[in-house]
This record gives C-alpha cells, sequence and structure tokens, in this order.
C-alpha cells in the first residue's frame, strides 16, 4: 500500500475539513484502516511525522483503528472473520469467499483548535 | 473541537475514476486495465489482440511506463491509435494520469480501450483508473507461487491469463498450482491459458473479449 500517498490524501482533506471549521492547529487525528489493505503503521507514522512538518498538522497524534477482514462463504453464506486470504469457510469448508469489510481507509475525525 | 469527517482516504482517486468510466460508457467504450509483472507479455499480448482482431473492432491503447515509448511504438506499428504515459518513477498508474491522456484519443470511433499498466504485481492493484474489467497476466517463467506471494492483484481481476504456456517443457512449473491458488484468492477469476507466442489459447481470449463487447454494446464495424 503506498503509505505516502495515503499521507498526501490525509494531508488534504484534514486541511479542507479545518478551514470549514476554523481549526487552526491539529492535534490529532483518526483513521479506520481495513487490516485487508496490510498498510504499514510504522511506515505511515513516520511519513506523517515527515511530510506534516512545517503545517498545523505538524505534531498531530495518529489514531488507528484497524478494522478485520469479514468474509461471507458465496456457499453457504455463513459470514466469518478472515486472518489470512487463503482462509476457507469454518461451516463448509469452501474456499468461495467473498470480502465484505476489512478495505476501508477512512479518515473517521480528527481534533484541533 | 472534534471534527467528524468518515471520509474515504483515496476519494479523489475514486472519483476521477468514476468520471473516467463515465466518460467511457459515453463514448460507447469498453475498458480493460491489464496488469502484470514487468516482462510477462503484456505488450505482446496487446499487440497480437490488435493484429487478429482488427476486421471486427477498433481498439485504442494507453500506454504505462516508468521510462521511454518502446511499447507506444510497438502498439503505433499495429495502426491502432495509442499513447504513451510516463511516470518517471511512479510504479503504478492512476486516474488523474489516465484522465490526462484522454485528449490524445478519439474514442469516437473506438470499441475497445486497453490499459497497459506499469509492469508490477503489486502497486496497480491498488488505484482505480475507471475501466470496466482487470486482467491480470501472469506467464509460467515467473514462479506457480505468484498467486499466494502477491494475492491483491488476483483477487481484485476477473480474468486471469497464464501465458508462455509454450516454454512448459522446459520450466518446472505446476499450472495446477497457478490456478488453484489464484481461485482460492478469488472464486469468480476465470482463467485461461495462452501463448503469445505460437497463438496457443488466444482464441479464447477474443472470445472472452467478444462476449464482454456483445454484452457491453455492438460493435462500430
Amino acid at each position: 500500500m503506498h503509505e505516502i500517498s495515503l499521507i498526501e490524501s490525509i494531508i488534504d482533506i484534514v486541511l479542507s475539513e479545518m478551514s470549514k471549521n476554523n481549526i487552526t492547529k491539529v492535534s490529532s487525528i483518526s483513521l479506520k484502516i481495513g487490516k485487508m489493505l496490510q498498510v504499514m503503521e510504522e511506515t505511515l507514522r513516520f511519513g506523517f511525522e515527515i511530510m506534516s512538518q512545517n503545517t498545523p498538522l505538524e505534531g498531530a497524534e495518529i489514531i488507528i483503528e484497524n478494522t478485520p477482514v469479514i468474509g461471507r462463504c458465496k456457499n453457504c453464506g455463513n459470514e466469518f472473520q478472515i486472518d489470512d486470504w487463503f482462509d476457507s469457510c469454518p461451516n463448509c469448508h469452501q474456499m468461495c469467499v467473498e470480502i465484505i469489510s476489512g478495505k476501508e481507509m477512512e479518515i473517521i475525525s480528527f481534533e484541533g483548535y | 473541537m472534534k471534527v467528524s469527517i468518515v471520509e474515504n482516504i483515496l476519494k479523489a482517486n475514486d472519483r476521477i475514476a468514476e468520471q473516467n468510466r463515465n466518460f467511457f460508457k459515453s463514448k460507447g467504450v469498453l475498458t480493460i486495465n491489464v496488469m502484470s509483472g514487468p516482462g510477462t507479455g503484456k505488450t505482446s499480448l496487446i499487440e497480437k489482440t490488435i493484429n487478429d482482431m482488427s476486421d471486427n473492432i477498433n481498439i485504442a491503447v494507453i500506454e504505462g511506463d516508468i521510462q521511454t515509448t518502446y511499447d507506444a511504438d510497438r502498439i503505433a506499428k499495429t495502426g491502432a491509435q495509442v499513447v504513451q504515459i510516463n511516470t518517471g518513477g511512479a510504479c503504478h498508474l492512476d486516474a488523474n494520469m489516465i484522465s490526462q491522456s484522454l485528449n490524445q484519443i478519439d474514442l469516437d470511433c473506438v470499441d475497445l480501450l486497453i490499459i497497459e499498466n506499469v509492469g508490477n504485481l503489486v502497486c496497480p492493484a491498488e488505484f482505480k483508473l475507471g475501466e470496466d474489467f482487470n486482467i491480470a497476466l501472469l506467464s509460467i517463467t515467473e514462479g506457480d507461487d505468484k498467486p499466494f506471494k502477491y494475492p491483491l492483484i488476483f483477487n481484485v481481476s476477473h480474468l486471469l491469463l497464464i501465458n508462455k504456456i509454450d516454454l512448459l517443457p522446459y520450466i518446472d512449473c505446476d499450472i495446477k498450482k497457478i490456478k488453484d491458488g489464484a481461485l482460492r484468492i478469488n472464486s469468480d477469476l476465470e482463467v485461461l491459458e495462452i501463448s503469445c507466442k505460437t497463438g496457443e489459447g488466444l482464441d479464447k481470449w477474443y472470445d472472452w473479449l467478444l462476449k464482454k463487447l456483445e454484452n457491453f454494446k455492438k460493435p462500430k464495424k
């Protein structure tokens, strides 16, 4: 996953929302990231630290909620948490799983003053 | 003060991809995004497809590479419209690059737009371009463990073309392992075995394309 591209988007989105809410300094940003995307958190945090320098986001804490990957078996309809791309359905053991969540990458909120 | 947003971080690319897709639809153009590692045979596949199908459908091509116009030059020799995008360093195409290139192609007489992505088994899978279908290409010389090592590209694709099957007598490759791995990641994935060198299996690829075009619209020829 392109952590630098993500950081650029995060900064753009937050700067845009800041101006709408008369916020001049950001103290924290909350993200929701699905585990399927395999975002490297350390890379994201380090990259943010660098790219936010000299912006109103400098020093902001990055809070990440990792959401689990949930699949639905196309054979029996069972929904279950997936830990690996190659998990089969625990109910019928078929390998025909549709990923229904776990690919999100969202800014949920930010705090500032 | 806390501000709630709940916004998709990749919304900028996805929004432009949707605009691209709507534009292609308005022109009656079916669009496919061809992805693979470097040297798998994407450009050869496109050359063969244009040469073999030119009596049936009009094809235009967007080529993506970090540097050079080598691939666009090859496609130009077929007589098809082609534009080369040089990313200069980016390892994948994105929706904005596609959007910026569209003023160099006349899509009014085009049935099928083929986007050849940058040779890379990882990053192209992460960025929508406005395509109708994703095509993954894997050659038997790359190893039969690739679906397990690079799952995302197989997960987001609609069709997997396994290329260079003419070399099977000389390569230790278990094609069944490739298929089993890819289908475990994506049970809806269609899989075809081809050789751009000998032409083996390409008829089924052309049938697949024609069926998609038929479902999409009638050819302009």
